[in-house]
């Protein structure tokens, strides 16, 4: 097990190189430039020209990557062209923040998904999981930034019941029901296309489980429906969820661009969205990156989680 | 010799659509203290079925016991509810199935297997519970019982799974165990050992068998009394050597021929002709008459009964009846 996870580990490195290189290549083809070179419309062309070179965008475009890949192994993402602060430290301050949301929404997508799921393939055709599959489609098929749009209106602006964006009351002391209140649209609006995803992949695993013939055995060992179901059933069932829920854990990253933009909240995805409109060159290939050690990361750690879930697999 | 079940009339319909299929449609017999009954009958005959009624395992949706009593050891199975169900299954009778491979819970060790249902029936504690999984490894013949509880079935071979199964059955020390097919799916050298210790194990826990097999050849090696099923309903009762010896029913005389006798040569096997009719298309009559070459009009227009033709065996044929036939 351990050789094989130090394996996968070095075999991160050239997929990591090549998404460097390629989010790069993307980055520099987008068209327009920085915006920090246009904040003052009075700026003569010599300064712009001395602030290019400072920046060290004059340089041709393999010489830009291979200045910042030298400076990434030394461990520095360089500064924000816009914010004058080490990326390294805007991301720090954020990322705390994309965690707490993350987390609760993947808590909130687990706790609904799975047991509606079990409940939907248990009962199988009835008005239960009729219900429960049309409302899944219905997530699946809901876009984020309408269901946002949508959870702001009436919940913040017509009912007044949540507040309309951000971490916390501004200015007050750490308080968790402030915290709580505030987290709860956003974290819901990023949990539902993978909570409707997650109750029908449970449904069907559940289904195929539940006609085993170990089910048949623990039924004859005189369970109680229950323990068949969950003790002897789920075990089985979440064993191909897991894998799926390794490949989410980078979709949070993409989902929380549009949740933390439209709640504004102060966390990684908004500070994509504002550095990819600002052109903010570092900030984005520091993000784009996090997000692919993230999936990189995701995908290691769901086959661990299947060798560990599954004792017939083994490394 | 007492009675331990007695099944009457059984009547086991699916209901598809707008169809009713009778898959068991009245089924008679009866299981004495200690001894073992073989179901023997070609697959869609209702011997399945037949046990999982009696275990209250029919399967739903879709299936139903419509009629019938199920006395077992002096409660009707099918007036019981659920919960009264639960301590019946697995602790006074117990089953083991077809397929070894795919029968034991591939993500819980052997240990967790055995040890719940002791855990469950007899609320034994959990060091209990393993001392007695590592008596009953031992009894169905592994050596190294301590190593094998805490593997996982997929290290196991068919017939290592299926002693397993003989174990977890036998755990509660059950009245009945079923064995619905228990060496189907195994080598034939391993057959041989399961059938030898199912022998064994009724005789030291005194249990009734209930073995539903299509096997004759496993008939003969284990069984006391032998029932034959046909589309649903007995055709024929009898005691094992009988029933060898002298066929009654046209059926079993056709099941009987069509094994290959290794002291006779013969250029092609015999085999009883046609399929056996789906429970949608049951002839009215005798349900045997679309293949019986003995066929009568009486057989096309009327259903036989299943009447006591010697002591201690049963046939449902009108043969008997006119004096002709065997």
């Amino acid at each position: 097990m351990t050789t094989y996870i130090i394996r996968r580990l070095i075999m991160m490195i050239p997929i990591l190189i090549g998404i460097s290189i390629l989010s790069f290549a993307i980055m520099y083809a987008a068209p327009g430039k920085p915006t920090v070179l246009n904040l003052d419309p009075d700026i003569s062309v010599e300064d712009r020209e001395r602030q290019m070179e400072r920046l060290g965008l004059n340089d041709p475009a393999h010489i830009q990557y291979l200045r910042w890949m030298g400076n990434v192994l030394q461990g520095d993402l360089g500064n924000s062209f816009t914010r004058k602060q080490p990326v390294t430290q805007l991301i720090m301050d954020r990322l705390p923040n994309t965690i707490i949301l993350m987390v609760v929404s993947t808590f909130l997508a687990v706790i609904i998904a799975i047991p509606f799921g079990v409940l939907s393939a248990t009962r199988q055709y009835s008005k239960l999981d009729y219900g429960v599959t049309f409302t899944s489609f219905i997530g699946l098929a809901t876009p984020n930034f309408w269901l946002g749009l949508m959870l702001i209106m009436v919940f913040s602006v017509q009912l007044g019941w949540t507040p309309v964006g951000g971490v916390s009351t501004l200015g007050s002391e750490f308080n968790l029901l402030d915290r709580i209140h505030h987290i709860i649209l956003p974290a819901f609006v990023l949990a539902t296309a993978d909570m409707a995803g997650l109750t029908r992949y449970t449904r069907s695993s559940m289904l195929e489980v539940i006609n085993q013939d170990y089910i048949r055995t623990a039924r004859a060992k005189g369970f109680r429906e229950r323990t068949v179901v969950y003790k002897h059933g789920l075990r089985n069932g979440l064993i191909p969820i897991i894998t799926i829920f390794g490949l989410m854990l980078p979709t949070f990253i993409g989902g929380s661009v549009v949740v933390e933009t439209l709640f504004s909240w102060p966390g990684i995805g908004k500070l994509f969205i504002d550095a990819t409109f600002e052109r903010d060159y570092p900030v984005i290939m520091a993000i784009t990156m996090f997000a692919a050690v993230l999936t990189v990361i995701g995908n290691l750690i769901a086959d661990i989680l299947y060798a560990i879930m599954d004792p017939r697999i083994e490394y | 010799m007492s009675t331990l079940l007695e099944v009457k009339n059984l009547k086991t319909h699916f209901f598809a659509k707008d169809k009713v299929l009778p898959v068991v449609d009245g089924v008679d017999f009866k299981v004495n203290k200690g001894e073992t009954l073989a179901i023997v009958g070609e697959s869609g005959s209702g011997k399945s079925i037949t046990s999982l009624s009696i275990m209250g395992l029919v399967p739903k949706p879709g299936g139903k016991i419509v009629d019938g009593e199920i006395n077992f050891d002096g409660k009707d199975l099918v007036q019981l509810s659920e919960n009264q169900m639960y301590k019946v299954r697995g602790n006074e009778i117990a089953m083991i199935f077809q397929e070894p491979m795919s029968s034991l819970n591939p993500v819980l060790t052997i240990g967790e297997q055995i040890t719940e249902v002791l855990i469950y029936h007899k609320k034994l504690s959990y060091k209990e519970a393993r001392q007695k999984a590592i008596e009953l490894l031992k009894i169905v013949g592994f050596a190294r019982a301590e190593g094998i509880l805490d593997d996982y079935p997929h290290r196991l071979s068919g017939g290592m799974r299926q002693r397993v199964m003989i174990a977890m059955a036998m755990s509660c020390d059950p009245k009945l165990l079923i064995a619905d097919e228990p060496t189907t799916a195994l080598d034939v050298t391993v057959q041989a050992q399961i059938l030898e210790l199912m022998k064994d194990l009724s005789k030291k826990f005194d249990s009734s068998i209930i073995l539903i097999t299509h096997d004759l050849g496993v008939v003969a090696e284990l069984a006391d009394r032998v029932i034959v099923m046909y589309t649903g309903q007995v055709v024929e009762e009898s005691p094992i050597v009988s029933l060898f010896d002298e066929p009654l029913h046209p059926y079993t005389q056709g099941l009987l021929n069509s094994i290959p006798k290794i002291d006779e040569e013969v250029e092609r096997l015999s085999s009883i002709g046609g399929n056996v009719p789906t429970p949608d298309s049951f002839p009215k009559g005798c349900r045997f008459s679309t293949r019986c070459p003995h066929v009568m009009q009486k057989c096309i227009d009327e259903q036989p009964e299943l009447k006591e033709i010697k002591p201690g065996r049963k046939s449902r044929c009108f043969l008997h009846e006119e004096g002709v036939g065997s």
